[in-house]
């Protein structure tokens, strides 16, 4: 077991990905991913790990690079967050289109305008359908794991798709914290060499990105859906490895006293962590609280979230991002979307919250289950609502 | 040819067979071909330059010819050629 | 668990110090959290940064509401910045000054638990600088006694290299000399 060592959350992430042999890293900086930015261009220009780093004018030239790079064979990385991750975003469904392994650190932050620096989820909301696979981190351990989890699941041979690994800006990037960082033995032990599908490469040259007629775009569509699906499997298994490898198990949703419990709330990134300290407070009052955290959000674990709440009397969902004029949080409309058909399901409130940076403490998860279990009516079931919004 | 399936495509739309546009023979599409007169033709390679094709080759005697397969008889090489070696004729 | 909320200016490294104070708790095989409050933070503006510190592992993620220690890093903020919010009763406030303890129960109507030190002083004399961040950690882990001195030693050589023994010797004195007044 190794030691546990306090370190700042995004220079952990830049050291795990530098574990991992990467070939090449193109990061343009954005607050709050700097400091994963800054300090992998230190270990290329160290010499302590064997990259190029490919200094780029903007996050659009950065994903445009790992895709070349990837494209050619590289095992290539990224990260970025908020205004930058939307500028990559015309290439997103490009890369993943392609079948390109690229894995991409998202130190979560608010989208402008108005202008916001902090922590919420707006930036990776508008990325749910660019056929990359999805994970959230709730505490720096699984952010160095599933940074380090994120290539091998990526170069599957029968994933080929590209990652990306949410970690929230500044509530996690900038928090010195304690974990255990893998060794490199250990590291190399799970993650084997990149085997690319194709590669551009004159000897053997092939076209990657050609243009595609009406008659053959729904099948591509298909074809790019089915290999999302399918990766879900892929990503159980790599899970399993690590925790044989490594002691710390992960699952696409994890639960927290929610076995009996009446009322369950979600969450996905950070917040799940001060949550559970709300489900312990509750629970000594009396109340049947119970918590689920969505880790996998794309491919979306189907199964495990029915699994997981179908006998809760009420779900509240939290969403730290909202689709404007519509039906509330984006979290929310998947729950609800899941559970449409099913014969059991709970009365799903949605509470929209820490947007922008704004503090969630424990009383205000309290808040929540409070509100829910007051309103034996019924009422609010199916709404979404803006917590703590002066009004 | 019958249209893939979606389980038949390549992963990633990867097309692996090189140059395949060889064998798409657009000089079917043509309605006139370029025809060189090598006593007005100077050599200059004016032609060549700007087919848009890229079809038009040297020969051994160091004139000019187009390609006729992939020739679609757009016409810019006979209206690039300053010495006007070069006429447009109707296909048969 | 103890949450200590530290107060300061931008550039006098109140962010620095909850750092290596939590790099430093982690490695006496506790768990620690050190984060900035998150803001533009640009030099002389007022920052604060929080410590947590507990012998299991730490779920809160929130900003600290209600710390068991407030550390005025720069006293200059007393007036400008409410210090003492939320503070614990039975809490302990710690001041980087050199003005009497009555002095600054006045300026704050403060009756609870006082620790003062010069800090920017030692520095001063220590180091030759007036920048008392590293100072103060002696200060706080006087009052709290929450780890030795000594635990800190690998993370301060670690971060100041040459002039690490000069902070070491900045952060030994504010921890001899601190007055704690009830």
């Amino acid at each position: 077991m190794a030691k546990r060592v306090g370190m700042e959350v995004a220079i952990a992430v830049a050291e795990a990905v530098g574990l991992c042999d990467i070939d090449m890293a193109a990061v343009y900086p954005i607050t709050p991913q700097s400091h994963i930015a800054e300090h992998i261009s230190d270990l290329v220009a160290n010499g302590e790990i064997d990259a190029e780093f490919v200094t780029v004018e903007s996050e659009h030239s950065a994903m445009s690079a790992v895709i070349g790079a990837s494209g050619a064979g590289a095992r290539a990385f990224t990260a970025t967050s908020s205004q930058g991750l939307m500028y990559m975003h015309e290439l997103l469904p490009i890369a993943s289109a392609m079948r390109l392994p690229i894995c991409m650190a998202i130190a979560n932050r608010a989208v402008s305008g108005p202008l916001n620096i902090l922590n919420d989820h707006t930036d990776i909301m508008p990325q749910r359908d660019c056929g990359w696979i999805s994970l959230f981190v709730e505490n720096g351990q699984e952010a160095i794991d599933l940074s380090i989890q994120a290539f091998k699941i990526a170069e599957h041979k029968d994933v080929m798709l590209p990652v990306n690994v949410n970690i929230d800006g500044f509530q996690l990037t900038h928090m010195v914290e304690s974990f255990e960082m893998p060794s490199k033995e250990d590291v190399d032990k799970f993650l084997p060499p990149f085997v690319p599908h194709a590669t551009l490469h004159p000897a053997k040259p092939v076209t990657m990105g050609a243009f595609a007629m009406s008659d053959y775009f729904t099948e591509i569509m298909k074809a790019k859906d089915e290999a999302l699906k399918n990766s879900k499997k892929i990503i159980l298994e790599v899970w399993d490895e690590w925790a044989k490898l490594f002691g710390r198990s992960y699952k696409p949703v994890e639960t927290y006293k929610a076995e009996d419990a009446e009322v369950l709330m979600l969450t996905m990134g950070s917040m799940g962590e001060t949550a559970q300290m709300a489900i312990d407070e509750l629970r000594a009052k009396g109340v049947k609280a119970g918590l689920v955290k969505l880790r996998l959000w794309r491919p979306f674990p189907f199964e495990e979230i029915k699994a997981a709440i179908k006998n809760a009397k009420k779900l509240i969902v939290t969403d730290r991002a909202i689709t404007f004029g519509g039906p509330g949080g984006p979290v929310f409309a998947e729950i609800k979307s899941a559970m449409y058909a099913e014969a059991q399901r709970p009365l799903i409130y949605d509470y929209i919250y820490g947007l922008g940076g704004r503090d969630v403490p424990v009383g205000d998860f309290i808040g929540m289950f409070e509100k829910v279990l007051a309103d034996t009516a019924n009422k609010q079931a199916d709404t979404y609502e803006f917590w703590g919004v002066r009004e | 040819m019958a249209l893939k399936t979606w389980k038949e495509l390549p992963i990633g739309c990867v097309v692996s067979d090189p140059g395949s546009a060889s064998e798409y023979h657009t000089g079917s599409w043509r309605s006139q071909r370029p025809i060189w007169d090598n006593a007005k033709c100077i050599k200059c390679g004016i032609c060549y330059v700007y087919c848009p094709e890229g079809c038009v080759q040297q020969t051994d005697d160091g004139f000019f010819q187009a390609d006729l397969d992939y020739c679609k008889g757009c016409g810019i090489c006979a209206h690039e050629c300053w010495p006007r070696a070069i006429k447009m004729v109707e296909e048969e | 668990m103890i949450e200590v909320r530290w107060h300061g200016r931008g550039g006098q490294g109140a962010v620095t110090s909850v750092e290596l104070l939590a790099v430093s708790a982690i490695a006496a095989g506790k768990y620690a959290q050190g984060f900035p409050s998150f803001g533009p933070e640009r030099r002389g503006a007022p920052v604060a940064a929080f410590t947590r510190i507990d012998d299991k592992k730490i779920n809160v993620r929130s900003g600290i509401y209600k710390p068991d220690v407030v550390l005025v890093l720069d006293s200059s903020l007393i007036g400008l910045v409410n210090v003492t919010e939320g503070l614990k009763p039975g809490g302990k406030l710690i001041v980087n000054t050199h003005k009497t303890p009555e002095e600054i129960r006045k300026a704050l109507n403060y009756t609870g638990t006082l620790a003062t030190v010069d800090g920017t002083g030692i520095a001063r004399k220590e180091m030759g600088v007036p920048i008392a961040n590293t100072t103060m950690i002696g200060a706080l882990l006087k009052v709290v006694g929450i780890m030795e001195l000594d635990a800190m030693k690998e993370s301060i050589e670690h971060r100041f290299g040459r002039i690490a023994q000069k902070n070491l010797n900045a952060m030994k004195r504010a921890y001899d000399e601190i007055k704690i007044y009830n």
